[in-house]
Parts: C-alpha cells; sequence; structure tokens
C-alpha cells in the first residue's frame, strides 16, 4: 500500500535509469537530505553533532570506500585503516609543507596518495583471492602502521609523533563551530555517496560484480580482471583516504598512528557485513550500529535505576554489543540494508499479505 | 510486574537517546567535575587507583567541608578504555553539564594531545600532572594545557642524573649503554629526544626498543637487552605492559635493580604480579605511597569508617592512588585560588584556568591542606606551567617502595630552550601567535 509503484510510469529511458526508480524513495532521500542539510544545523547540540553525527558521517563515508572494495568487487581487505591513515598523514604533509594549496584540494589530494598506495597493495589480488588476500591487504596494515610511526619525515620530525592538523580553510571558509564540521562531513558524504552508487551502476561497477561473481566466467566474457581489480582497490582507497584526512582534521585535530590501527580496520570490516554487503545504504546503516550503539548502550545502562559503577556499564556495553552483533547476523545475515528491503517488501502488500 | 519493567526499559532508553542528543540537565549550586577514568582494559590496573584517588579526594572534600566554600563539586566518571577516540566521545559529554566543566584530566597521553586541539576553543584547562606534551610548559604558546609537577622530558632528565650519580660521575658515563624499552605511542616516544640529547654530551650508547600497544608480547625486546647487555634499561610502560616488562627481566635475567621506570611504571600494579622477584626495581616518584599523611588520617575517618570510600582500603596509599589524591587536590587549590579572585560561587573553566596560572602551594598551605610531606611547593606562572620539576628514585622491597635518592630537580638551563623551541615549532605549525606574558 505504502510502497506500491502502481500507477508510476516510465515513459523516457532517464526515468527507467534514474537511481531511485520509486517515487516514495525519492521524496524519502529528498526529504532526509533536506533535514540533513537544513533542519539539523539548527536543531542539534555541540554534543550530537562532535560525539554522534561527525564520526559517524566520516566512518559511513569510510565503509562506502571499502564496501565498494569488499561488497562489490569480492576483495577482501583489511588494510582500511591504514589507507585511511595514509590519506590523514598525506593532507597532514600537503597541507604543512604546501600552504599555498586550498585545503579542498589537499583533502582531495590525500585521497589520491591514498589511491596509489592502494593501488600497490592491491597488486597481489592479481594473483590471491579471499582469505590469502585478506592476509596480504593485512601486511599493508602493519607497513603503514610501522611506516608513520618510525619514518620521522612523515610526522615533521615531531617529538612525540603525534602530529596536530592545522585549521581547515575552504576558499575562505573556516569550518570551526560544530555544525559547520557537520556540514563539510555531510557535504563530503553526499558526494561521494552519489558517485559511488553511480559507479556501481555504471560499466565498471558491473564488471566489479562480475568479478567479485565468478572471476573466471567474467574474464571469459570479456571483462580485464586486471582493471576491474585494481580500479576497485583504487577507487576504494581514494574514498578511505578523504575519509581518513577528515578524521584527522576534522574528527581528531590530532593524531597518532594508533588512531588508524588494525582495530579501525576490523571495525570498518564489521560495518559492512552488518551493514550489507554490495549495499550504499548499508555503510550508513552499518556505521550508525557500530559508532553509536555503545554510545548508546554507556549513556542508557545507568538511566535504568540500578546503580552500577564506570566498570560495570563498560562491561555490560561490552556484552550487550557483542549479543546484538550476534543476533543481527543470525536474524539476517545479508546485513541490515537486506532488512530494509524485506521491509519494503512487506510494505508494499500492507495490509493485505496474502 | 513485566509491564513495569518494560516501563522502566522504555523510560531508560528515552533518557539515553534525550542524552545522545543533547547531554545532561543542570542543577544549581555545583561543579562540574568531569572524570575520565579507566577501570577496563588492557590499562585498569594502573587506572583504577588513580580513579579512586580522585574520587575519594572529591568526597572528602564534599563531606568534611560541603565543597570548596560552599560550593559542592558533581564528580561524574566517564568511561574511555584508554582508547582517543572513547575519550574524546566522553570529553565532548560531560564538558557542558551544569554550566560548564571545570577542568580535564585524562590520565591519557594520546586523549591529552586529542584535547590539546579542543580545549581553546571550549576554554576548558587540560591538567596533566606528570604526563602530556612536555611542550606544554610553555604556556604562551598552550595556554589551557597544564603539565604540574614535571613532563617527561623532565623525568628523562632527572633518570639521567641519577644514574649519572649511581655510575659515579659524569666522566664514567662514557661508553655505557642506556637501552629504553617504550609504549609505542606519543608517551612513549615523548623521552627519546632527551636521552639522545645527553648520549651526546655525556657519550653513553643510547637504544630505543619500541613495544606495541598493549604491551604483552615484548619478548623480542628481552631477548635484545640480553644480547645487548645494557648498564641500564628504563621503562617508559603503563598498565600491563611494565608488570609483563619485569616479568621478562627476570625470564632474561636482567637485573632488576638496573631498571628504572617512569614515575608511570613505578607503583603497586606494576611489581606486585612478579611478587619478589620484582625486588631492587627502582622507579621515579612524584612523591611517596603509604599512608602516614594528614590526608589519609582524614580519608579513613571521613570516608572509609562510614562506608563510603571508593577504593578497597589496604589499597589506599598506594602510589598511583596518592596521585590521584594530588591530582584532585591540584584542582581543588586552583579552584579556591580563582575564588579569591572571582568570588564563591561556581567557577568557570576560564576562571579554573585562571586560578591554575595563579597557583602558589606553599609550604603552610600544603601543611594546612594535610599534603605535608607528600607534595613540595608549586607555584605556576604564565610562562611557565610545570610548577615544579622534582621527583625522587624509589626502589621496591618485595612489600614497600624505599627512597634510594633525595629530590632531584630537572635541569631548566638544558630543558627550557628546547621547550621553547619546541613550543615555538607547534605555534608556527597551528599558526597561532603565543601570548605574551609580561
Amino acid at each position: 500500500m505504502l510502497y506500491r509503484e502502481a500507477g508510476q510510469f516510465k515513459t523516457s529511458y532517464e526515468a527507467d535509469q534514474s537511481i531511485f526508480p520509486i517515487m516514495q524513495d525519492r521524496w524519502g532521500i529528498a526529504a532526509i537530505l533536506a533535514f540533513a542539510f537544513l533542519a539539523m544545523p539548527f536543531l542539534a547540540s555541540e554534543y550530537f553533532f562532535r560525539a554522534v553525527m561527525i564520526p559517524f558521517l566520516i566512518l559511513a563515508l569510510a565503509a562506502i570506500g571499502l564496501n565498494l572494495l569488499v561488497g562489490y568487487c569480492g576483495q577482501i581487505s583489511l588494510g582500511t585503516g591504514a589507507f585511511m591513515a595514509v590519506g590523514a598523514y598525506a593532507a597532514y604533509n600537503f597541507a604543512i609543507r604546501v600552504p599555498e594549496l586550498p585545503h579542498l584540494v589537499t583533502l582531495l589530494l590525500a585521497g589520491g596518495v591514498a589511491a596509489v598506495v592502494g593501488l600497490l597493495f592491491g597488486i597481489p589480488s592479481l594473483r590471491i583471492k579471499g582469505l590469502y588476500l585478506a592476509a596480504a591487504t593485512l601486511a599493508a596494515q602493519f607497513f603503514i602502521d610501522w611506516l608513520f610511526s618510525r619514518v620521522k619525515w612523515f610526522t615533521n620530525y615531531t617529538p612525540s609523533g603525534s602530529v596536530a592538523a592545522p585549521q581547515l580553510n575552504i576558499f575562505g571558509w573556516v569550518p570551526d563551530a560544530p555544525s559547520e564540521k557537520y556540514l563539510l562531513c555531510l557535504g563530503f558524504v553526499t558526494v561521494f555517496a552519489l558517485v559511488a552508487k553511480n559507479l556501481v551502476r555504471s560499466r565498471i561497477g558491473r564488471s566489479w560484480m562480475a568479478i567479485r561473481d565468478m572471476d573466471i566466467a567474467a574474464e571469459i566474457i570479456g571483462i580485464r580482471p586486471m582493471h576491474a581489480k585494481l580500479s576497485a582497490f583504487a577507487i576504494s582507497s581514494f574514498i578511505v583516504g578523504v575519509a581518513g584526512a577528515l578524521w584527522g582534521f576534522v574528527h581528531l585535530g590530532s593524531w597518532e598512528p594508533l588512531a588508524f590501527s588494525i582495530d579501525r580496520s576490523f571495525s570498518l570490516l564489521f560495518m559492512v557485513i552488518l551493514g550489507g554487503l554490495g549495499s550504499i545504504l548499508g555503510c550508513f546503516l552499518g556505521a550508525a550500529f557500530i559508532t553509536l550503539v555503545p554510545i548508546f548502550l554507556n549513556q542508557v545502562l545507568p538511566e535504568l535505576g540500578i546503580k552500577l559503577d564506570t566498570a560495570t556499564v563498560s562491561h555490560l556495553e561490552f556484552m550487550i554489543f557483542g549479543a546484538l552483533i550476534v543476533v543481527f547476523l543470525i536474524a539476517e545475515p545479508h546485513g541490515m540494508a537486506r532488512l530494509w528491503q524485506v521491509g519494503k517488501e512487506k510494505l508494499r502488500i500492507w495490509p493485505f499479505p496474502h | 510486574m513485566q509491564a513495569r519493567i518494560t516501563g522502566a526499559l522504555a523510560a531508560a532508553i528515552t533518557a539515553g537517546l534525550a542524552g545522545l542528543w543533547a547531554g545532561s540537565a543542570s542543577a544549581q549550586g555545583e561543579m562540574n567535575w568531569p572524570t575520565l577514568v579507566y577501570r577496563t582494559g588492557a590499562y585498569a590496573p594502573n587506572g583504577i587507583p588513580f580513579a579512586n584517588g580522585q574520587a575519594d579526594y572529591v568526597a572528602l572534600v564534599n563531606e568534611r567541608d560541603g565543597g570548596i566554600n560552599g560550593v559542592k563539586l558533581a564528580y561524574e566518571e566517564c568511561e574511555t578504555g584508554y582508547a582517543t577516540d572513547r575519550g574524546v566521545e566522553c570529553y565532548e559529554r560531560l564538558k557542558g553539564k551544569l554550566g560548564g566543566a571545570v577542568a580535564f584530566s585524562p590520565l591519557s597521553t594520546g586523549i591529552t594531545f586529542a584535547l590539546t586541539e579542543k580545549v581553546p576553543g571550549d576554554k576548558i584547562p587540560l591538567l596533566t600532572a606528570g604526563y602530556g606534551r612536555s611542550e606544554s610548559a610553555d604556556g604562551r604558546v598552550f595556554t589551557w594545557n597544564f603539565p604540574l609537577l614535571g613532563t617527561y622530558w623532565s623525568a628523562a632528565d632527572i633518570l639521567i642524573q641519577h644514574v649519572t650519580k649511581v655510575s659515579g660521575g659524569a666522566d664514567k658515563m662514557k661508553g655505557k649503554k642506556i637501552t629504553l624499552v617504550y609504549h609505542d605511542s606519543p608517551y612513549g616516544k615523548e623521552p627519546i629526544p632527551v636521552l639522545q640529547d645527553h648520549a651526546a654530551k655525556l657519550g653513553y650508547k643510547f637504544e630505543a626498543i619500541p613495544v606495541t600497544h598493549p604491551g604483552v608480547e615484548q619478548k623480542a625486546a628481552w631477548l635484545q637487552i640480553r644480547q645487548g647487555r645494557p648498564d641500564f634499561v628504563f621503562l617508559w610502560g603503563w598498565g600491563v605492559m611494565n608488570s609483563t616488562a619485569i616479568k621478562e627481566a627476570v625470564a632474561v635475567n636482567y637485573p632488576r635493580n638496573k631498571m628504572y621506570g617512569v614515575w608511570w611504571a613505578a607503583a603497586e600494579p606494576d611489581v606486585m604480579p612478579t611478587g619478589d622477584d620484582a625486588k631492587g626495581y627502582n622507579g621515579l616518584a612524584l612523591h611517596p605511597s603509604g599512608t602516614a599523611f594528614q590526608v589519609h588520617t582524614e580519608v579513613f575517618k571521613h570516608l572509609y569508617d562510614r562506608g563510603k570510600g571508593t577504593s578497597k582500603r589496604e589499597e589506599v596509599g598506594h602510589v598511583l592512588y596518592n596521585r590521584g589524591l594530588i591530582d584532585a587536590m591540584l584542582k581543588v587549590e586552583a579552584i579556591r585560588t580563582a575564588m579569591k579572585q572571582y568570588g564563591n560561587k561556581p567557577m568557570t573553566g576560564e576562571q579554573v584556568r585562571w586560578g591554575l596560572e595563579n597557583l602558589n602551594l606553599t609550604a603552610e598551605r600544603i601543611k594546612e591542606i594535610g599534603f605535608d610531606g607528600l607534595v613540595t611547593p608549586i607555584k605556576v606562572s604564565c610562562l611557565d606551567h610545570e610548577g615544579s620539576r622534582k621527583a625522587r628514585v624509589h626502589q621496591w622491597d618485595g612489600k614497600h617502595w624505599n627512597f634510594v635518592s633525595d629530590w632531584i630537580e630537572a635541569d631548566t638551563k638544558y630543558l627550557r630552550p628546547k621547550v621553547e623551541a619546541a613550543a615555538a615549532a607547534y605555534s608556527a605549525e597551528k599558526k597561532i601567535a603565543p601570548r605574551s606574558c609580561s
């Protein structure tokens, strides 16, 4: 009933190829975007921006990047944290050493550097697959961790190895209020989500999915595995690198290699798996789940009326969060995006299920 | 019954969502005393006693004196697990409550670095007593940072002074070998430049071996030490890394009396798990341990005898517990100083900053508040945010820590230009103009 597309006729090829073929979806997305861009900056508190929305948006962006690689091209990567680190340190070095560059260019160049590094570490994917590839990308994680904590040039010889990002300045706009930082991240996420959505619907995205589903068959029908795999690594790393630069410049302000440790790689991979492999919506759902649920639990447990000390709350948070992950994986192995799809189907025939 | 539980759950979830959205509401006549703690994870053995010391001193001030000049302290903990991103979240959660936080002391170098970027905007002082960025001792650049009692550069300088004395003079240091086993993070890396400078000056051979977080895997480091047989091993560890290091030293038979821990690697949780094997292990001490001080008598009388203590009774007086007390005391005294200037009402972060910068703890004042023997006089100024830079060396005898040196003061003539140079580099990178102190 609610989601019935009856009566919505496609009369042109353009309409047939639109991103959201159903009118309800188009309105829904437009409403969400309008709310996020126009209403949110005036409504939310500083805490909500800084501790909830900004990390959520940046990690959703990184998850989009990773999903292109893992969900669409089928190449498992455990090096996401490292590619984020490359983006962050590249942006830092461009900002410090070439201060004349506009910061928007700096951030995009950082993505470019990450893309090159991602491409290099993607080369083994031409020979190895699956878990073996995961092990190879793990090497990227450890190597890059080592590089940024040992080679002093990258950290501009700071005595402690921790770097502090200069204030961003995007063509004269200095986003330092929480709502401005939020808008900056939101802008990046919106643009890249749109780019990613269109990429996966295009020729290149189809070639990734063909490789994912069966690489030999894909090769036989004329898809070049080298092109497809390396482009997936490069584009994925580009987006992840931009997310890393934002994480450093907008969210943390000052960071050390530990901010991009293997834990970050794992949590991003879990976001993608829980949210839904091969789904852009899933990236947002997964990022929301992994970043927000622990904070939410940490605040909700002390409100239950039972007196709990800080340690118990923290232990409970871990236990409930872990249990929730298991529950979700059992209930819907294809991720939360699939739950939404099922929900949509149900809404379509509601209230007359047959 | 079921309905009640469901109702309570729904109420809690709504409250939690509201908390996510806005933080909590405020009350009158209280000051927000936020505490970032870690009572879980690999660093909990050291995080817990420090947090308990803080909690007890705040409780003591509230119970005994009814707050500071009548203004009660609203103590609230937030668990960071020593993780920087959770620390930042906790900071954002607590900073705005009750009209603003008085000060933060995160007890983590990583969180300190992240918050250093945020506190100038929020106008909240960052008290990092005995840790934090070494160059933040320069108050002209780091207006909001207060690394009171001593930075890591001071610690490294003091340690070198001590081992030089133990070796029998500066001429005896030539050809000696010193190995630093450090936590591979900004915390562990801080002392390296100072130790390298001294190596060039005194002629000892310096080697630094990193240990990755959380530090339970250090076999390789200690094999390297067994081969190199350095004359001294400095330990810059935290949490389980410290006790593991001592265990590994036992395993490769490296003499414990040639090991020196920084003041964060010289407490009971570090040596107790090893038992008698830790005998002879040395470490820096910013203050004595034990309960032989006036403030402990009061803590027992007002809190533990009434069942209001946070810690286990037998752990009161441990090194890190005492440091928690001192940390809280410094903040309380800074608030008092600020109240003298601004009146007896809840202080804002900006006013507490003024109090910290004009903090002058004289010997008489220290005696008045019951810390006689625990701390030495501290005088903070706009130029010098460190206040005092003295430590003693203590040794573990299997049961207690005993002092083996007198107070050693770090060499300001050498350190100050280094601090100023590093602070200047920071201000150039961040494009902030240092304020004038005259």
